[in-house]
């Protein structure tokens, strides 16, 4: 299962380097993620329009009047509430994507956001997000969406069949585009060399260490031999941290038991937890020592490599 | 037997605050919490950087978000070499990442942004495209030669080339006094408002088309420029036909001049994409269309407002203004255009330019 999702979270993996030379591991957003934020941005869209369409004909302004007002005034107030439409349309994903966080409000809802493909002979070399990818990205939109659905528009006035066929191919095929290539790019970010990521944004947390060393005073000191101690490799420790972390009783339980069996100790009870940072606090200091040398174990089924 | 030590050269002092650090058990904790101030004041930083709040912050933290910046990389590069506690290092990775992007992020909003665009990024855009300009313009040129030639053989053809709801009454065969009045000012502009409704969002749509039909290595766009101008040449014969073609441009250019001067420019940018996808020189096919998508998009958001310039033009001048008006309204939005593209901008290129 653990081996399964780690394989699946691996495939949305991509290493890029930072002009200082630092190669950062970045995690490509999900399509059914990115298909979630496109959904709320057209809902925040949507209702916004909404909002001033109802709340002009509040202050007695209805549009459809507007257009049969004597003289060229009301079409071109008419004119330019469609402009206004067209700008916001457009405009919303510009504006937030330029912006700090480069991404919609949608987008940051689902936590990803926008960052520049790296290109160039490595083609692992991070790039700077520039403005003109950003806009490339978001007029691609129009070709995406809104013109297939002006096919259906037309088709629905004409009643032309040909017109829904030709629409639903288009629409079909810029949708299915991301499937289609490694890096779930849509036609926008192919045009404008971008990528959707997902948001960097997890908090540090506490030195286990530390933690330990309070919690372990007035119990019994745990001294590991390197026997006991070379049974496992970096991944169990890894879950380890993960379990200490996540504090729940009966997995520390489980976990506990798993290792004084494995290093052929007496299961005692009432202190798995301090076992457990003491084996954990041990098993590191180990682990980074022989890293220190060179020598690394990746897990319980590997010797060490020199 | 001791292992080496290794000395981040950017090693901070610890910091009074943390008073612990002998008590970590761990080397590897030792090292983190000997920075972890200073990471901590590299998150804050950005965090304020992301809500977009760069000018509250004091000046000392932005001067020294490129160093705090630099440490964070080189103490993640140390930490992977050293440390096996997993939620550090992924917490350095996000701040990285974080910072990196703030960093290295779009440097000016949107509204600075679209400032250096209109002085002189757009038009040094549109230079940069020239000879697909060249492409797109024969095309267009070809069209409505094509368009004249074709209608002017066989009348047949004009049912053709202009579909019905563009027609209205302009159909051969109607009198001159029935065309004269599809050309009318003001007090006959009843029926008129639907049909310039209908033209802008034809030429919008064509606009669009012929960029992103760029895509299929813009052979496409060149056939698409092609038949709408096939449309213009058409109509252009009929109302010569009548003898009423001077009236019939005037008519045309008030935002006309606008409108094909943005046909031309998405045309062009469809093209340039399709013809770096076609011939990518050395530069991988991917690279070379997003390097080609950027310049072409610079170019189609100065359409984007050239067509609301037109639609504004459509609304308001062109049924209210007589005929002379209408030609020199014309004639200076093309004065105007080929000036902005052609002068602006020249000097300052390293600005918005790559």
């Amino acid at each position: 299962m653990t081996a399964i999702a780690r394989h699946i979270d691996a495939k949305r993996r991509r290493e890029v380097v930072t002009p200082e030379g630092v190669p950062l591991s970045i995690t490509l957003a999900t399509r059914g993620s990115r298909l979630m934020a496109l959904v709320l941005d057209y809902c925040i869209i949507f209702l916004t329009v909404l909002i001033v369409t109802v709340s002009l004909i509040f202050i007695g302004i209805n549009l459809e009047q507007l257009d049969s007002l004597d003289g060229g005034g009301g079409e071109f107030l008419l004119v330019l509430f469609f402009i206004a439409m067209f700008v916001l349309l457009n405009g919303y994903f510009i504006f937030f994507e330029m912006g700090p966080r480069g991404a919609t409000p949608g987008k940051r809802m689902v936590g990803i956001r926008v960052a520049a493909r790296p290109r160039g002979e490595l083609a692992r070399s991070g790039e700077r997000l520039t403005a003109e990818a950003v806009i490339a990205r978001n007029l691609l939109r129009q070709i995406e969406i809104f013109l297939p659905l002006s096919f259906f528009s037309s088709a629905g006035e004409g009643g032309a069949g040909s017109a829904w066929i030709v629409g639903s191919l288009w629409f079909a095929t810029f949708m299915l585009f991301p499937f289609f290539n490694r890096d779930a790019l849509r036609a926008g970010d192919v045009v404008a060399g971008t990528w959707v990521v997902e948001a960097p944004r997890r908090k540090l947390a506490d030195v286990l260490s530390l933690a330990s060393d309070e919690s372990r005073r007035g119990v019994t000191d745990y001294r590991f031999g390197d026997e006991e101690l070379s049974i496992y490799g970096e991944y169990e420790l890894q879950q380890l941290e993960r379990v200490l972390r996540d504090g729940d009783e009966k997995t520390l339980d489980a976990v506990h038991k798993a290792i004084v069996r494995k290093i052929g100790w007496q299961a005692g009870s009432g202190d798995e937890r301090a076992f457990l940072e003491a084996f954990y606090t041990a098993l590191r200091a180990k682990l980074e020592g022989d890293m220190r040398l060179g020598q690394r174990k990746a897990d319980k089924h590997t010797q060490a490599q020199r | 037997m001791k292992p080496p030590v290794l000395r981040n050269p950017f090693a901070a002092k610890p910091l009074p605050e943390q008073p612990d650090i002998e008590a970590a058990a761990l080397r590897s904790d030792r090292f983190r919490l000997e920075r972890e101030g200073e990471w901590r004041r590299l998150e804050r930083i950005v965090a304020r950087m992301e809500r977009g709040r760069i000018r509250g912050l004091p000046d000392e933290d932005i001067a020294d978000l490129p160093v705090l910046y630099r440490q964070a990389a080189s103490s993640l590069a140390v930490a992977r070499e050293t440390s096996l506690d997993a939620a550090t290092l992924a917490f350095l990775e996000d701040l990285v990442e974080r910072a990196w992007y703030q960093v290295y992020g779009p440097r000016n909003g949107l509204f600075r942004w679209l400032g250096g665009f209109f002085r002189g990024g757009w038009s040094r855009a549109v230079r940069a495209i020239w000879l697909d300009i060249v492409l797109a313009f024969a095309a267009m040129a070809a069209g409505v030669a094509a368009g004249w030639l074709l209608v002017a053989r066989n009348v047949e053809w004009y049912f053709t080339l202009v579909p019905g709801a563009m027609a209205g009454g302009r159909v051969p065969g109607a009198s001159r006094a029935d065309l004269a009045e599809t050309l009318g000012v003001a007090d006959s502009a009843g029926g008129l408002s639907a049909f310039a409704a209908y033209l802008f969002y034809n030429n919008a749509s064509v606009c669009i088309l012929a960029f992103a039909l760029g895509f299929a290595f813009g052979v496409p766009t060149l056939l698409l420029l092609i038949y709408n101008m096939a449309m213009l040449g058409a109509m252009a014969w009929l109302f010569n036909s009548v003898g009423l073609l001077p009236e019939f441009m005037a008519w045309l250019s008030v935002h006309g001049t606008t409108e094909f001067a943005a046909i031309l420019l998405a045309g062009a940018a469809g093209v340039h994409v399709g013809r770096n996808m076609a011939f990518p020189g050395e530069a991988s096919i991917l690279a070379a269309t997003a390097q080609a998508g950027n310049r072409a998009a610079l170019v189609m958001l100065g359409c984007v407002f050239m067509l609301i310039v037109a639609a504004i033009l459509e609304a308001f001048p062109r049924q209210l203004a007589g005929f002379e008006a209408r030609v020199l309204i014309g004639v200076f939005m093309l004065i105007a255009w080929v000036a902005l593209f052609a002068l602006v901008g020249r000097r300052g290129r390293a600005e918005t330019a790559s």
